[in-house]
């Protein structure tokens, strides 16, 4: 079998700023085409950093890191982020939002307006088109936020806690929508979140991070198939899983 | 909050109003002034009746002059505070004299504004300029740098230019705090004016405005007249204030939080 380029791959990456304290430490974590993989770990172990560095906003300190087979920025094409909040333009409306990524890309406004509209749809905001942001709950907030993503088609997609400010209902029922979106386009995921949970109902592999500096701890592989059903949470596997990740975090909060 | 009925919002200041005009009969009436020191507001509307047709020449005059400079202020306002959001190095070399500017007396200015820009309409027009500058520039320079990181971030992310970072994200984020600046600037723009004309007088052949109507009056002693005077100019005031209030609604009342959302 022909080895496949990993999508991400970090080399020994240390980072800090300026003379402080190191932030990350020895990172080597890898990241395969079909990987849907969450950064979980207590604050301060720079998981959001990780996402940073992927997405060039930020430059490592020492070692090297490859994205999608070239550097980071130049990688950007290619990739999306979402953000904690929606970071949504106020004064645009849902379907403007949605074109954003486009516009800047200076994409023909019929070919825009088309797959921000196709987008839209996909994520069930067909009637919310013309709200602004204001207008709109933050769940449906979040579903823009999902479908701006995705009009440019990324072969990477990053989410840091995207999903942390929304109650438990909606955050599941969004949880879902994102793997069925994943059937659909197969994006690379990376996810930043503080919930096993969610941690383990959308990944095949859950890293856990130590902080002080921030590090690597140990990884729990989860093989459950995809696409996976709501009703899997409730299954004894499931739990199982949910436990293990939990006492990874046990020893990593003793340790730091 | 809630939400007050509408009927009160028109009744409650009505009412103060009456209460105030009926304040100002007691005074006249028990403290013994006679008319030329403290007219009694029925004088004065009477005084404005009479002068009508002065007046109302008069705002006109006083009304181009404001225009000219609030227009002139919001223009060159937006320019500068462009340039001074865009440049550390610019707003770094500039700001301390835009604070100069702001700070030197306009009535220090006004001999060698009359000196440099002539007597008339140039000279009020630049006087109200002056005046109605500052609070523009300032607000929008604030507006342009307080734009939300995440919003920076992700442009950085769809690799956008600085000129796309700009158009699409700083200035549309900015204009709750130029329509700020725009709203301070629309109060002290026919005050500009008139005072603008007070100082430079009625030598550019139209009726000098309201500035010189208050001098004129003054050296006549028309007191009621020179009430009526500030009450055409609290009006034409109060066009200006409504006119910013329309461009402030029509620009962000679908999509800024201090309109109230319609609900669907």
């Amino acid at each position: 079998m022909e080895p496949v380029a990993p999508i991400v791959k970090f080399s020994s990456l240390k980072k800090r700023y300026g003379a402080g304290p190191w932030i990350l430490e020895d990172i080597n974590l890898a990241v395969a085409a079909d990987d849907f993989v969450s950064l979980i770990g207590p604050s301060g172990c720079g998981k959001s950093t990780v996402l940073k560095l992927i997405s060039g906003l930020s430059p490592g300190t020492e070692g090297g890191l490859e994205v999608l087979g070239t550097t980071p920025k130049q990688a950007r094409d290619r990739q999306a982020f979402i953000f904690q909040d929606a970071t949504l333009l106020p004064w645009l409306t849902a379907q403007r939002n949605a074109e954003l990524p486009l516009r800047l890309r200076r994409a023909a406004a019929a070919e825009r307006a088309a797959k921000a509209r196709a987008m839209l749809d996909l994520v069930g905001l067909a009637g919310a088109r013309d709200y602004y942001p204001r207008q709109l709950s933050g769940g449906m907030k979040m579903r823009v936020s999902i479908a701006r993503a995705l009009t440019l088609s990324p072969q990477l997609l990053l989410l840091d806690e995207p999903f942390g400010a929304l109650d438990e209902m909606t955050r599941n029922r969004l949880n879902e929508e994102l793997l069925a979106l994943r059937e659909r386009s197969r994006f690379t995921a990376l996810f930043v979140t503080h919930s096993v949970s969610e941690a383990v109902f959308l990944s095949n592999r859950v890293v856990v991070m130590a902080a002080n500096p921030g590090r690597e701890h140990g990884e729990v592989r989860v093989d459950f198939p995809y696409p996976r059903p709501a009703a899997l949470r409730g299954s004894p596997e499931f739990l199982a899983k949910v436990n293990e990740v939990t006492q990874l975090l046990h020893q990593v909060e003793a340790t730091s | 909050m809630k939400k007050m009925p509408t009927v009160w919002l028109w009744l409650l200041p009505v009412v103060c109003g009456l209460l105030f005009v009926a304040l100002w009969y007691g005074v006249r009436r028990w403290s013994g002034l006679q008319s030329w020191i403290l007219p009694t507001p029925g004088e004065i509307v009477a005084a404005a009746w009479q002068e009508r047709a002065r007046l109302l020449a008069a705002a006109g005059d006083t009304a181009v002059g404001a225009l000219g400079g609030f227009l002139l202020a919001a223009t060159l306002g937006f320019g500068t505070a462009l340039g001074l959001g865009a440049s550390r190095t610019l707003r770094a070399s500039l700001w301390p004299w835009l604070l100069v500017l702001q700070m030197t007396p306009v009535i220090v200015l006004t001999p060698i504004i009359v000196l440099w820009a002539g007597p008339g309409l140039p000279g009020i027009v630049t006087i109200t300029w002056l005046i109605s500058f500052f609070p523009i520039v300032a607000n929008m320079t604030q507006g342009l740098l307080s734009t939300d990181m995440n919003h920076v971030a992700l442009f950085r992310m769809a690799n956008a230019s600085r000129l796309q970072e700009l158009w699409l994200l700083r200035v549309p984020a900015a204009m709750p705090f130029y329509l700020a600046g725009l709203r301070i600037a629309a109060t002290l723009a026919p005050i500009g004016a008139i005072f603008g004309e007070y100082m430079v007088g009625n030598s550019s052949g139209g009726t000098g405005g309201l500035g010189f109507l208050v001098y004129s009056y003054n050296t006549q002693i028309k007191i009621p007249a020179l009430f009526a005077t500030a009450l055409t100019s609290c009006l034409l005031g109060f066009i200006f204030v409504a006119a910013v209030a329309w461009l402030n609604w029509a620009v962000l009342h679908k999509w800024h939080d201090s309109f109230e959302r319609d609900d669907h």
